[in-house]
This record gives C-alpha cells, structure tokens and sequence, in this order.
C-alpha cells in the first residue's frame, strides 16, 4: 500500500485531490502507486531453476523431514548389519553354544548374555537379522510385482478383466494368513524343503491381494485423467498409455503401502516362526529365538527382550519411512 | 432505504448522514499464511467499507487474494494463517471477538453464499432441515415456526415449489435452485452483511442472470451490505455499486462502478478491463450492438434506451448484417471437401453394467470447411464437448455419419487401426491445462511424443520439431525440459496447443481451452490461438460456454441445447439475427462489462422473458 500522501484520489471530473487515507471517508477513487504495484508480464516464464520432475520435488521434501532421516538411517543400520554381521560380533552364531552358559548374564565378550541353549544372544540376534529382512524385502518384491500388475491390469481395463481379477483377489483376502499359511506349510513340498523362499512364497500368496487393491484404485483414478485421454487421442496404444503415462502415476501409494508392508512382513514371518511353522528352527531369525526364549520368561527375559527389540525397531523404522514417504509424495494429505 | 447509494455517482459519500456508518469496515488487514515455515502474504494492508444496502465488488484474478481476506472477516481460514489489521462490524472489531462470540455473528450478523453450492450444502440432509437448523442454532423458536419461516426463505428466493424445495435433498435440485436454497440459507437470520463468495461461477449463463436478479432484489428488499468477490467483469458491471480491484493482495484501484469501467486509473485496471472479451466487440466495423439485434429480432422495446435511438441501433445492425451476407454470397460456397462433417448424428455414451445408454447427442448437422472456425456453443450438459470427442474418435457415433477428412468413421471401433490413421489430422485442446498434461513427463517429451509414435521423427530431427513447436506457441525452448508443475496455468495451455498441433492436424478441436484460465491469460491464449490458426491455416471446432470468447474467434456459430443444434450460422447472423428463442435467451443473459449498457441489456432480458413465458 502507498504511504497517504502517494496515493492518488481521482474524482469523476478526474481531476486529482489528493485525500489522506484515513481522514477522508469514503475513499472515492483510490489508486495505488504503480511503483509500488508494479505489473510483471502476464504469463511470464517461472524462474531459471533447472527443472524439477514430481520424484525430485519429493525427495527435496523428503530428505528435510526428521522421520524420514531418523528411519533411512536406522533402516541402512539394520541392512549394514544384515550384510556384514561378522563386523558385529566376533562369536560365531551356532558354534561355542554351551550348556554351561545357558540362561547366563553378561559376561566378557558377551554383552547381552546367553539362551537357553548357552549361545551368545548378541551374535544371534545380529545372524538373525539376514534372514528378517530377507524374507520382507523379497515378499514385498513380489507381492508389488505380482499385486501390483494384477491391480494395474484389473484397473486400467475394467468389465469382465477386472471382475475376474478382483474376485481372485478377493478370495485371498478372505483367507486369514497363518490358517492359510498352517495349512500350505503341510503340503509335501513345502514340508520337504522349509527354508526362507518357501516363506516368502507363502507371505506373497497371501499378501498381493492388498497391493493389487491399492494399485487398482490408484490406476482408476488416473487412467479418467485428461492427460490419458490426450495420449489416446493422440495415437498412443493401450497398453502403452498404461505403461508411460498411468502407471508413473499410480506409483506413490503403493509405494508408500510397499514400504510399510515390508515391515509387516518381517512381522509375520516372526509370528509364523514363533508358532514353528515358519523358518525351520536351524535358521537364524528373530521369530525362532523367540519362540526358543519363550520357556524361559522369567528366569531370563533378556533371551526374549533383544530379539524382540531388534524385531520392534526394524518394523517401526519402515512404518516410519512409510509414512515419511506418504508425506513427500502426496502433498494434498499432509497434515495442516 | 438505500437508494442514496445505488448508483453511487459523483460524490454522494460525502454528504452521507453521519449517523448512517458503514456495516463493515476494514482497516489495514492483511493476511498471511505460513508455508514451510515462511509467512507467504495473500492480503497485504487492505482498506475498505461496505454501507447497508450497497455492492462492494472485490474483482480480481486467482492469487490474488480476494478469497482468503474476505473468509478473514469471518474467521474461517485455516489455522496455517495469520490475520492482522481491524475488522469493524457495526463498529464492533471481529478480530478480537472470542470464538464462541465470533459464531453468534457468523450466521447471524453475517453470512456467506460459497461458490459451488452442491459442496456446500450437506448431501445427507434435506435443504429444509439445514435451513430450520440454522435458524434455531440462532432463534429460540419452536420447529413449526421455524419451518414456516424456512418456506417463506425459499419462496422469497424464487423457488418454483417451496414446498417441494423443502423437503429435496440437494443432490435432487438442479445447479440454480441449489445456489438459491443456499442463498435462502444464508439469509435465514437477516444478515447485515452477506459476503458473496463467486457465488456464480459454477453456473450456466442463464442460470448466472437469474440469480444476478435474484441477488439485485434481496438487497434491495433487506438492505444487508453485500460483499461480492468474483473475477467476471460481466458480474460485477450487473451488480457492483462500489469496485474494489485486487492483485497480488493488494487493493490496487477502488472507486465506484462508474469510475472503475468508464475511467480507470491503474495500469492493471485497464489491462484487465481491456482483456475481458466483449460479445460483439470487434475490430471497429464488425461490433455488433447485440442489445439492439435481440430487440430488432423480438420486436421489443425497451424503457431505457429513447424509442428513436433504439430503431436507429436496430436499423445499423440490420444494415450491418445485410452487407455481411452479401459479403458471403460473393465469395460462394467453398469448392472444397469438408474436414468434417456430421449427418444426422447422435452419439450415445454406451451402457455400463446397469447403467443404460446414454443419448448425449441427436441429429446433429454440421459441417466444417478448411481454415474455418466453427464455435460450438452451449450450456452444461448441451452436448458440445459430447461432438468434440465424437470428432476426435474417444466416443462411437450410434447412428448417422460423421466424416473426418473425407473418412466416415462412424463404423470404426474404438482402438481400430483405421480410427488411429484418422486421429494423426485431428487434434485435441483440453479444457484443464493442469489435467491434460502428464505431470511425470518433461514437456517436451509430451509434446513429442505423438511425433515419435507415428514416426514423423526421431532423435535430432525430433528435438528440431519440439522446439519448432515451443517456438510456435511463444514459450522458451529451455522449458522441454521442465515438468508441468513448474509451469503456470497459460503457459501449461500453450505446451497442450503444442502438442495438439504437432501432427500438423487439418481439424483442431478445442474444448473449453480457456475457461480454467484467468481473464488477462485467457486473453493471451486466444490471441495465440488466433495467430496459430491465421498462419497454419487448420480448421477448429471451438466448443466453449462462454459466446464472448466465441465471438472472439469464430467465424460460424453454432448454438446447442440438449443434445440438439438449435440454431447455426456465420458469426454476424448469430449476434446481429438471432432467431430460435433460446439464442435469444443466451444472448440477453451474457452480462456485459459495462454497467450502462448491461442495464439495457437487463431490462431487454426482463422483457424476453416475460414474452416467451
């Protein structure tokens, strides 16, 4: 706003009387000072920035928020430990079990003390986590590819495709996971060779359903976009207007339902190696030294309290990062 | 009552009594909201009054903060904001109210009409109950008594059937009637002030006069203060006493309706005013005085305008025409083959699941020749924008023939290779320049794309046609790389014209290309267009509700009404000659951006409806 004294009063005569803001009521015909309202060409071009695609806005958004750092780096911990565990502790994780040392504290060279069967809880808890995040990050992998096309398919052509495909889906979503998994887990082959691809098999069996909603609704939305119709229009194919133009658009939620989801499967495989229907128990995972700490509760909580920790962490860190991802990608939910 | 201040000429403020103080007055407010940490002004230090029974109109373009002062007033921006400044409501400063005070007032003392009334009216409620709910939040009376009070609401909004009204649920009113049960709403507990948020907008032309009317005699039957926000010149000529113009949240001019049209001060104002497409308006001899041609061609007369004066305007136009049709006649028809042609065609959105067909279009004719400029007019849910994606093969014709250059593509399937050789002469403008582009792609490689994939370029030959085409459409080759979002609302239009000209199309259709965009850009984008089209030469179908922009550039005009062509014709037997009744009804409810000729305009209106009622 002008100073009173630079504002210009024109009356209909247009003659201009100099007014005071304030004394003079009504203002009859006020005039900012152009100086001070200057007029930039209309639709003129933004800035000279370079360009910034819609990823690289996220990440610019997303590598400023705490949650996000405080996850990525708890979650390149765990990966770190997952890839190079001999860094960690210097007991090998099955050997020097010792009777003797069962139940015991800590002791040199042992921080966290022993199990049941005398092995060095540290060293187990650091072995297990290969396994953990193996089997989330391969069921998540799958679940998105195989969720995620069925999903995308099912959205993108709609009638009698997706019909079928949704009731597919819906089918596996009626099967709660452990029944399904208690029952899978008694068919020969998988009785015969248990080991961590036969759990992922069985995390993504059950699991896709829920992407491939996700992944269908995101795609309807998109596909009713002007800019699909324009492509079509403009002699892009069907399946090449998936590709390019709906799929890059469908991606953020599931990206974000993937991330939170690995969690969760880190989760279940626990669960299902702590009923013994999961990893068979030589395998080193958080869910076995549960499941083997458990008789031991009160004489020895530790046995179950640094798994269980290791296993709290890692999931939380993802939910976080999933959550921290859902904030970067889709601006419109943040919260005010 | 407060007829002192309608018309606001000269200096009638000054000699006010001084008893008779404003309803609202605004002191230095400002608004500011926080973004990522910043206070990002959307108001900075305004200073306005509104007197009971008088028309503040705040006009101004998107951004430029008329909304968010104004929803100030009343407390209801987001908690992200900042306001500072004084609010005085009959001399009482809102700002320092305490919340459950400030929600007496709201309702109460002053209400507001929003801009889309199926959002903000509850769906799950019936129109009657929200209106009896906010009269006794604020009367103690019992429920009969507030249902009678409800009816007479509606009755005094003009409803057909109050009754009816009453008990429907928003979703069963049409758009009109809707914003009228809203405006019944907001005025239950006879608000001093009325803050008039775009209230307009989201209706069709006629719909738009109506409730212009409806507004004109509420004021002055309560002689509340009303506060207008609306970025449509048009609107504000109708309806404004005083005009406050905004940008970037500043109030750059202020004065009465009068001073504002006829002698405006600041740059901006006359640019913005200069911007505004005027039905009728051309470069000197083909104006067309559209207020004289409806009268000549509905034989009215009219108490405004002197008896004389109007037989000599209609005479002018009718002269006009004549010289215009000659004009034609010694050209003659074009001895070539048509771009596009329809025959009797009706298109049907097909059936899905249990929902049946749909016949959006029926026995449509029309005819589109090279280099011509075909607009297609019409009202929400008149079929135009249905022939538009007909044209361009996104919708199945279900009987009749439609020929794109020379090819009858009625008998086509959808994704058929014959349908997708037709497509390369034909493109496609949308109306949402946001939506139309694909935000995950560098625009140049949207604009390419169409290129590539018929394989008119590849690699370096391709680079030289993308930016040929930014070139064109007047946009910096640096932008290929830059992402839709990075760009404004114009310049986003502009990379869509480019990518609908980049098959070098022989038939170019436009859909509301310039309805999703502000006044001053919308004229920039036109005039493009316009040069575009002069200098390549293609044919366009230009389908907009809005005859103003129309007239800017067609050369045949073709009105639609549900789903039928009701009347076609070049541009000058359109506006000077209007002959089917709903042309007429159209015409006459384009308000004009100035106030004295829209009066005429008005009362023309006035008179055409009670002729064909």
């Amino acid at each position: 706003m002008p100073e009173p004294t630079s504002s210009v009063a024109v009356t209909e005569a247009a003659a201009p009387v100099a007014r005071t803001k304030t004394s003079a009521y009504p203002i009859e015909h006020f005039v900012a000072d152009l100086d001070e309202t200057p007029l930039r060409a209309t639709d003129s071009a933004v800035s000279d920035a370079a360009p910034r695609s819609l990823w690289g806005e996220a990440w610019r958004s997303l590598r400023k928020q705490p949650l996000f750092i405080i996850s990525a780096i708890l979650i390149l911990a765990v990966i770190f430990v997952a890839l190079f565990p001999g860094l960690f502790t210097s007991e090998p994780p099955n050997e020097n079990c010792l009777l003797e040392n069962s139940d015991g504290g800590p002791a040199p060279g042992h921080p966290l003390g022993f199990t049941v069967q005398g092995c060095d809880i540290l060293a187990r808890v650091v072995y297990g986590t290969q396994s953990s995040l193996t089997v989330g990050l391969f069921a998540t992998l799958g679940v998105v590819v195989i969720g995620g096309l069925i999903g995308a398919l099912a959205g993108f052509f709609g009638g009698w495709v997706d019909a079928i495909l949704a009731r597919v889906g819906d089918i596996f979503f009626a099967l709660p996971l452990i029944l399904g998994a208690i029952v899978v887990v008694q068919l020969p082959v998988f009785q015969q060779n248990r080991n961590v691809w036969t759990l992922v098999v069985i995390l993504v069996a059950f699991g896709w359903p829920q992407i491939a909603r996700i992944t269908r609704a995101a795609v309807i939305e998109v596909r009713n976009a002007d800019f699909v119709t324009a492509a079509r229009s403009l002699g892009v194919s069907p399946l090449g207007a998936l590709v390019k133009h709906v799929i890059p658009n469908a991606l953020a939620p599931v990206i974000v339902i993937a991330t939170i989801s690995l969690g969760t499967f880190i989760v279940a495989e626990s669960t299902l190696s702590f009923l013994g229907i999961g990893l068979p128990p030589d395998v080193m995972s958080w869910g076995n030294d549960i499941f083997s700490a458990k008789p031991s509760l009160r004489s020895n909580p530790m046995a179950i309290f640094w798994p269980g920790l290791a296993l709290s962490i890692t999931v939380l860190s993802f939910i976080m990062l999933g959550d921290a991802l859902r904030d970067a990608l889709d601006p419109k939910a943040r919260k005010r | 009552m407060s007829t002192q201040v309608i018309g606001g000429t000269g200096d009638t403020g000054a000699d006010l009594p001084a008893s008779q103080g404003p309803v609202l007055e605004v002191r230095n407010l400002s608004v500011d909201f926080g973004v990522d940490k910043k206070w990002v002004p959307a108001a900075i230090d305004l200073n306005y009054e509104v007197k009971a029974g008088e028309v503040l109109a705040i006009v101004g373009e998107s951004g430029s903060g008329k909304s968010a002062s104004s929803m100030s007033l009343l407390g209801l921006l987001p908690s992200n904001s900042r306001v500072t400044g004084e609010v005085l409501l009959n001399g009482k400063s809102v700002l320092t109210m305490s919340p459950a005070r400030l929600r007496q007032i709201r309702g109460n003392d002053v209400a507001v009409i929003f801009q889309e009334p199926m959002t903000a009216l509850n769906p799950v409620y019936t129109v009657g109950f929200q209106i009896v709910e906010t009269l006794r939040l604020h009367n103690e009376i019992s429920p009969d008594e507030a249902k009678q009070r409800a009816l007479r609401l509606l009755q005094m909004v003009e409803l057909p059937d109050p009754d009816k009204a009453f008990r429907s649920y928003p979703h069963q009113l049409s758009g009109g009637q809707r914003q009228r049960a809203m405006i019944a709403q907001s005025l239950s507990c006879d608000p001093k002030l009325l803050i008039a948020d775009e209230p307009t907008t989201a209706l069709d032309v006629t719909v738009q006069a109506e409730i212009l009317d409806l507004m004109r005699n509420l004021r002055t039957q309560l002689n509340s203060a009303i506060v207008l926000i609306t970025h449509d010149m048009g609107v504000v000529a109708d309806l404004a006493d005083r005009i406050a113009v905004m940008r970037q949240g500043r109030i750059v001019e202020t004065g009465t309706a009068e001073q504002i049209f006829r002698n405006p001060q600041h740059e901006y104002t006359r640019a913005l005013l200069a911007a505004v497409p005027h039905l009728g308006q051309g470069d000197g001899k083909d104006d067309v005085d559209v207020t004289a041609a409806l009268a000549a061609a509905t034989h009215t007369d009219l108490q405004t305008v002197d008896h004389d004066e109007l037989e000599r305007r209609e005479q002018n136009v009718l002269a006009q025409l004549a010289d215009a049709e000659h004009e034609v006649a010694s050209h003659g028809t074009p001895g070539v083959a048509p771009v596009l042609e329809l025959i009797d065609v009706a298109i049907e959105y097909p059936k899905q699941g249990r929902v049946p067909a749909f016949r959006a279009v029926e026995g449509a004719n029309l005819t589109v020749y090279p280099g011509q400029v075909i607009g297609l007019v019409g009202e929400s849910g008149s079929g135009k924008t249905t022939i538009g994606r007909a044209a361009v093969g996104l919708l199945p014709v279900a009987a009749g023939s439609l020929k794109v250059v020379g090819t009858d593509v009625s008998g086509f399937r959808p994704s058929s290779k014959e349908l997708a050789k037709v497509r390369r002469h034909v493109g496609m403008v949308f109306q949402d320049p946001s939506s139309s582009l694909n935000p995950r792609l560098p625009i140049g490689e949207s604009i390419g794309e169409p290129m590539y994939l018929a394989g008119e370029a590849k690699g370096g030959e391709l680079q030289k046609r993308i930016e040929a085409l930014l070139d064109q459409v007047e946009l910096p080759r640096a932008y290929r790389n830059r992402y839709p979002h990075e760009l404004s609302g114009g310049q986003k239009q502009r990379v869509g014209i480019a990518r609908a000209l980049s098959l070098k199309p022989k038939l170019m259709v436009a859909d509301e290309p310039t309805s999703a965009l502000d006044v001053s850009v919308q004229a920039k984008v036109l005039e493009l267009f316009q040069n575009l089209q002069r200098e390549l030469g293609f044919a366009c179908l230009f389908v907009t509700h809005d005859l103003a922009v129309v007239d800017v550039l067609a050369d045949y005009i073709c009105v639609m009404r549900r789903g039928r062509i009701v009347e076609q014709g070049s541009r000058d037997q359109i506006l000077r000659s209007p002959q089917d009744p709903y042309t007429q009804r159209l015409l006459a409810a384009v308000p004009l951006p100035d106030p004295e000729k829209q009066r005429e305009r008005r009362e023309l209106r006035a008179k055409l409806l009670t002729v064909s009622d």
